[in-house]
């Protein structure tokens, strides 16, 4: 949050956007301009923002999961090094996330409590367990991949505190998807077994990686309003495809292969084609049927309860470190 | 946790520069935001130098009367150089 540069909650009359105000924001969007903590917005606008980063935090921090599961395993002390300070970074992306909608005029503690309710949603990719050692290296490689896709154009958002935590969190997704680009790179000229292993990863993640580009554009109803302010800046679909483009070559240079017969380079359209996609899998994970959703949020929420005694003392020593200051 | 006040957090990223608003964060006190600071902002050795700042503490100018707050500099161009004319040939000025 940036000092008292944020509106009073949403019963500030303020914030109620005249025809006036409205004028000034669309001319800035138009202008593409950045819209600022107290500037006036539409309401929708900024429910619409707090959702989509507050869902984009959530995603950061219970992205820690399914890594941290091999922390303890990884292979050797260097691999376990840079799987620690990747997981720190999800947690740092985390806090940037968090404090860019409390710019919103939102509190990060209810946002919390929105996740460990249920009333808030995060990345369905993480619901997906990682059962060897080379999916640490598939989800750097292709989620972070997939990510980053995503996220680049985010770092033009019209929203300046997310676009900004953006940049922040884009600088730091290359190394995440270095390491598992190399984790995966090593695996595969290793032994028959290493490399089946990481087959085995690639081919459980694609699919899953492709879906969080969300559903087809013609089944994205949000998308139009969230392109038209400047949140969004491709479509799921050309994003998807970015990504598709990125990867088949990198999958060569890996020696891997991507499940996917369908994969060829299109001469006409200058893209790689790929196969229709079955989003059914998609909706089931989001509903809560995936295979990990009740083991994350059971962690999740676990995690929260075990240290508040640690958010306890903190605020007892804070206060009685006050309480001499202010006795002496 | 709500309870924890805001800081906003300003890094120096080398000598000679001067600090930057980096972004916020909560802690219970200004030690242990100092202390989140350095984790959160600087775990590439992004600063030298970090300040830590409550962020009730600030005093914002508002958006609503930006027009109005920085009307006074609007007509004074004759502060830019670029306002004179030189005379050809005339170097150094």
């Amino acid at each position: 949050m940036y000092g008292n540069d944020f509106g009073a909650p949403s019963d500030d009359p303020g914030r109620e956007a005249t025809t006036q105000v409205l004028d000034v924001f669309d001319e800035l969007l138009a202008g593409d301009g950045r819209v600022e903590p107290r500037d006036a917005m539409p309401e929708a606008y900024r429910k619409t923002l707090i959702r989509q980063i507050a869902q984009h935090a959530h995603s950061e921090i219970i992205g820690m999961q399914p890594e941290g599961n091999w922390i303890s395993r990884a292979p050797s002390l260097r691999r376990k090094a840079i799987l620690m300070a990747k997981v720190q970074d999800e947690a740092g992306h985390g806090l940037y996330l968090y404090a860019a909608a409390e710019t919103l005029g939102v509190d990060r503690a209810d946002l919390l409590d929105q996740l460990h309710s249920g009333r808030q949603k995060y990345s369905s990719i993480f619901n997906y367990p990682t059962l060897s050692w080379a999916d640490v290296g598939a989800i750097g490689w292709l989620v972070d991949g997939a990510a980053i896709v995503n996220q680049v154009p985010l770092c033009r958002c019209s929203y300046g505190p997310y676009a900004r935590a953006m940049v922040r969190v884009c600088k730091e997704e290359s190394f995440h998807q270095r390491q598992g680009f190399e984790i995966l790179h090593t695996l595969s000229h290793g032994t028959p077994a290493q490399r089946a292993m990481a087959q085995d990863a690639v081919d459980r993640y694609w699919l899953p990686s492709l879906m969080m580009f969300g559903p087809p554009d013609d089944d994205s109803p949000n998308s139009a309003q969230s392109m038209a302010w400047g949140i969004k800046r491709f479509s799921n679909d050309d994003l998807r495809q970015r990504f598709v483009d990125m990867t088949v070559p990198q999958a060569e240079a890996l020696g891997l292969t991507l499940p996917d017969d369908g994969i060829a380079w299109s001469e006409q359209r200058g893209h790689y084609d790929y196969s229709p996609i079955d989003f059914t899998e998609l909706f089931e994970v989001i509903k809560g049927n995936g295979p990990c959703n009740e083991q994350r949020m059971a962690h999740r929420t676990g995690a929260h309860s075990d240290g508040a005694w640690v958010r306890e003392a903190a605020t007892a020593y804070a206060a009685k470190a006050a309480a001499r200051v202010s006795a002496a | 946790m709500s309870d924890w006040p805001l800081w906003e957090v300003f890094v120096r990223a080398r000598r000679g520069l001067s600090h930057v608003h980096a972004g916020s964060l909560h802690a219970p006190d200004a030690e242990m935001a100092l202390r989140n600071a350095r984790d959160l902002y600087t775990r590439r050795q992004e600063g030298v130098s970090v300040w830590v700042v409550p962020a009730a503490q600030i005093t914002a100018s508002s958006p609503d009367e930006r027009d109005a707050f920085f009307d006074p500099a609007a007509d004074k161009v004759y502060r830019h150089p670029t306002f004179y004319d030189v005379p050809e040939g005339v170097q150094h000025l």
